[in-house]
């Protein structure tokens, strides 16, 4: 009997680490809209998007750090960063494409790409200069308490809801914005194919441009989000955050929207369930082998049989 | 083209000139002292006072003369008069945030190649150490460690297998410390454990050299007295966050989370995600590597107050007031940089510069082997925290090891551990 007990399925256990799961895999696939969109229209991986990110979090630093300094309440400084970052993000990546990547619209798809990289390294070394090497701590604001209770035996935070209240309805307006709007049908007529849109009267630098600034802004809502609930600005964090986003996008088929969020909770799902019953030092490779695997049997990811073979 | 050829032409020429330039010239004059400690990065706060304190024990113990116009610090040798420099060596990029391998192998190099150089103070990380010894093995340069503690480095029989010898390419040892190793902080650390009343203990490491290493000892030590040991897990130092790895520790209860490894290595991230998991009665507690303020800074005063703990291999500046030396030291370091020294490794930097100068005193000539074995035959040494010698390996007969504890977000004086070692 007490092997019986010792076997039985902990349904509370399971329960807390789907929600591990979804954190994670929530903020991963926001980042990784980024990536997906920009692809889906230029077919460019924008590998700056990692670190677009970064920065977005150290302006979120700054904000939030300012404003209590200032002797703002913590809900003014969310607020403002919520408003404020994504804006800024936005407009970098807009400026980004403006500056390096439209000269380079119509050259080899290697030169672009090589760019990223190089706007990547750029955006990393600002980041050193405004935050320093060290990681810095992101001021604790959401309340620390149980949602269901003391003594729940589920652990729900108001970090956890706060990520799901951000990014949730993000994913229902970018859906509802690319299905049903004028901007969004042209955006998808872009990524059908440009020359054929621009034939159609479809002012295609006008879509490109409003592809990085969505795509940025969602980026800096991520950020902003990240830095509530992991609470730890860094230099280097895009690094891992953008690899992980990538891999989500491509897990689902680049240039594929639902594509990227369904593989970015895939992510979240594999880190949360790889760290329980496999070990935490092998989560990384685990997301890894199954990328491989996927791709092994569905070459265009798991959602992305619309695209055919890009780059 | 004709320019080609002549540009290819000037590239050899540079080139070869470039290859068989010879080493530097040595000046008869001259002895140098460096150091190659990682002064970029989140260890900067502590690499700070231990340069200073090189610093400091240069000015007390080298006169300053006046030679060829300029102001210097002299000192006798077998009689003769040297002028002493000391350069402070960066192992550390701003990329990396840490110590690299590359600038470790490069500042040895550039310490071997240099016939002036005659002690090599460093390094930092137990890691770095293990690159730059064999290098300056070879040429029987002298190092002293302010702050490595892994013990392989010195004793045979506790690291892996050919440790130390794989280290010591010349046969003979070139390498000392000021500070206790983690064969007896790690144990130090169980035992304070048990002291507290923490007896379920979950253990991460950031499997590394230091950090796996003192981890290792926590380990087998905690189960000999009777912790219980509920798992082991290390991490991947460059993840973001860890709520998940939280999440199944929260479920095994335990008293405390041992972490081998450092502020460098996510220390102060898992004190908040454990924190922010809910487990916010189980206590955290790390080796030396996590004791320094930049812990406090990215993990956040208030997550880790009166929760946190560290164990140290030697005495906390708050508690340096309680030795007749200690005093005197803080009193001069005050007197030099206007305030006392904030973090606990000034006293190993101070003590490092006081072991290279009475090296060179006794070998009586500037000669790198005779300074080396003079080095590490230093016995009877007057140290600012009480007499003590150097072992046959190269370690300090001392073991001062320190319990802090953050409190009034910075870390206090706890406990003088117990050393009862292996």
């Amino acid at each position: 009997m007490t092997l019986l007990a010792d076997t039985s399925f902990d349904w509370f256990h399971i329960a807390q680490l789907g929600i591990e799961s979804l954190r994670f895999g929530l903020l991963i696939a926001l980042i990784a809209l980024g990536y997906t969109m920009v692809y889906g229209i230029v077919e460019l991986i924008n590998f700056a998007h990692g670190d677009l990110f970064m920065l977005g979090s150290c302006l979120s630093l700054t904000i939030v750090v300012g404003g209590l300094a200032e002797g703002w309440p913590p809900a003014v400084t969310i607020a403002l960063a919520l408003v404020l970052v994504p804006l800024f993000c936005a407009g970098l990546n807009l400026g980004v494409d403006r500056a390096v990547y439209k000269p380079l619209r119509n050259a080899p798809k290697l030169a672009p790409l090589v760019s990223a990289i190089g706007v990547s390294f750029v955006f990393q070394n600002v980041g050193l200069f405004w935050e320093g090497p060290q990681d810095v701590n992101f001021p604790d604001l959401l309340p620390p308490e149980n949602v269901l209770g003391e003594g729940a035996n589920v652990y729900l935070t108001w970090k956890t809801i706060a990520i799901v209240a951000v990014t949730l309805p993000l994913m229902v307006a970018l859906t509802y914005f690319v299905k049903f709007t004028t901007l969004g049908k042209a955006m998808r007529a872009t990524a059908q194919n440009p020359i054929a849109a621009r034939l159609m009267g479809i002012d295609v630098d006008r879509v490109i441009g409003a592809t990085f600034l969505i795509g940025g802004a969602l980026g800096g809502f991520g950020s902003v989000v990240y830095c509530l609930t992991v609470n730890t600005v860094s230099y280097q964090m895009g690094f891992q955050a953008g690899l992980y986003a990538f891999t989500a996008a491509v897990l689902g088929g680049i240039g594929n929207i639902p594509g990227a969020v369904l593989g970015g909770l895939l992510i979240g799902v594999i880190r949360g369930f790889g760290s329980e019953y496999v070990g935490e030092t092998w989560v990384p490779a685990l997301v890894f082998a199954v990328l491989i695997a996927v791709l092994v049997f569905r070459p265009s990811g798991l959602l992305g049989s619309r695209v055919k073979e890009k780059v | 083209m004709r320019f080609l050829p002549l540009f290819t032409i000037f590239l050899a020429a540079a080139l070869a000139f470039a290859v068989n330039q010879p080493g530097k010239r040595s000046d008869d004059g001259l002895i140098k002292i460096v150091s190659s400690l990682p002064r970029t990065g989140s260890a900067r706060g502590q690499t700070d006072t231990i340069v200073d304190g090189i610093r400091l024990a240069i000015e007390e113990l080298c006169p300053k003369k006046i030679v060829n116009g300029v102001i210097v610090q002299t000192l006798e040798v077998g009689g003769k008069t040297y002028r002493i420099e000391y350069t402070d060596l960066d192992d550390a990029t701003a990329a990396a945030g840490q110590w690299t391998a590359e600038q470790e192998t490069d500042n040895a190099k550039k310490a071997k190649g240099d016939p002036d150089v005659m002690v090599y103070i460093g390094t930092y990380n137990s890691g770095a150490t293990k690159i730059s010894m064999p290098i300056l093995n070879a040429e029987r340069l002298l190092m002293i460690s302010p702050a490595n503690t892994s013990p392989g480095l010195t004793k045979p029989n506790v690291g892996e297998r050919d440790e130390p010898k794989r280290y010591r390419p010349s046969g003979e040892p070139n390498f000392c410390r000021v500070v206790a190793t983690d064969d007896f902080q790690g144990p130090a650390g169980a035992e304070w454990a048990r002291d507290m009343g923490l007896k379920r203990v979950f253990i991460l490491d950031d499997n590394e050299v230091y950090g796996k290493g003192v981890a290792d000892f926590f380990e087998s030590h905690g189960r000999k007295i009777g912790l219980t040991i509920l798992g082991r897990e290390s991490i991947d130092a460059k993840a973001q966050e860890f709520s998940a790895l939280m999440s199944k520790i929260k479920r095994m209860n335990p008293d405390l989370i041992y972490f081998g490894g450092t502020t460098q290595t996510k220390g102060g991230q898992i004190a908040k995600d454990m924190v922010a998991s809910g487990m916010t009665e189980t206590k955290m507690m790390g080796p030396d590597g996590c004791y320094e303020g930049a812990m406090i800074e990215s993990a956040g005063a208030a997550v880790l107050e009166n929760r946190f703990f560290a164990t140290f291999c030697g005495l906390s500046p708050d508690k340096l007031d309680t030795t007749p030396g200690g005093r005197r030291f803080v009193a001069s370091y005050k007197a030099k940089f206007g305030k006392p020294p904030s973090e606990a490794y000034a006293l190993y930097g101070y003590e490092c510069g006081r072991i290279a100068i009475l090296a060179l005193q006794n070998a009586g000539k500037k000669d790198r082997a005779a300074v080396c074995r003079a080095g590490l035959a230093i016995r009877d040494f007057d140290g600012v925290t009480g007499r003590w010698s150097f072992d046959e390996n190269g370690d300090t007969t001392l073991k001062d090891l320190t319990g802090v504890v953050v409190r009034g977000g910075e870390f206090v004086f706890s406990k003088s551990l117990a050393v009862t070692a292996k």
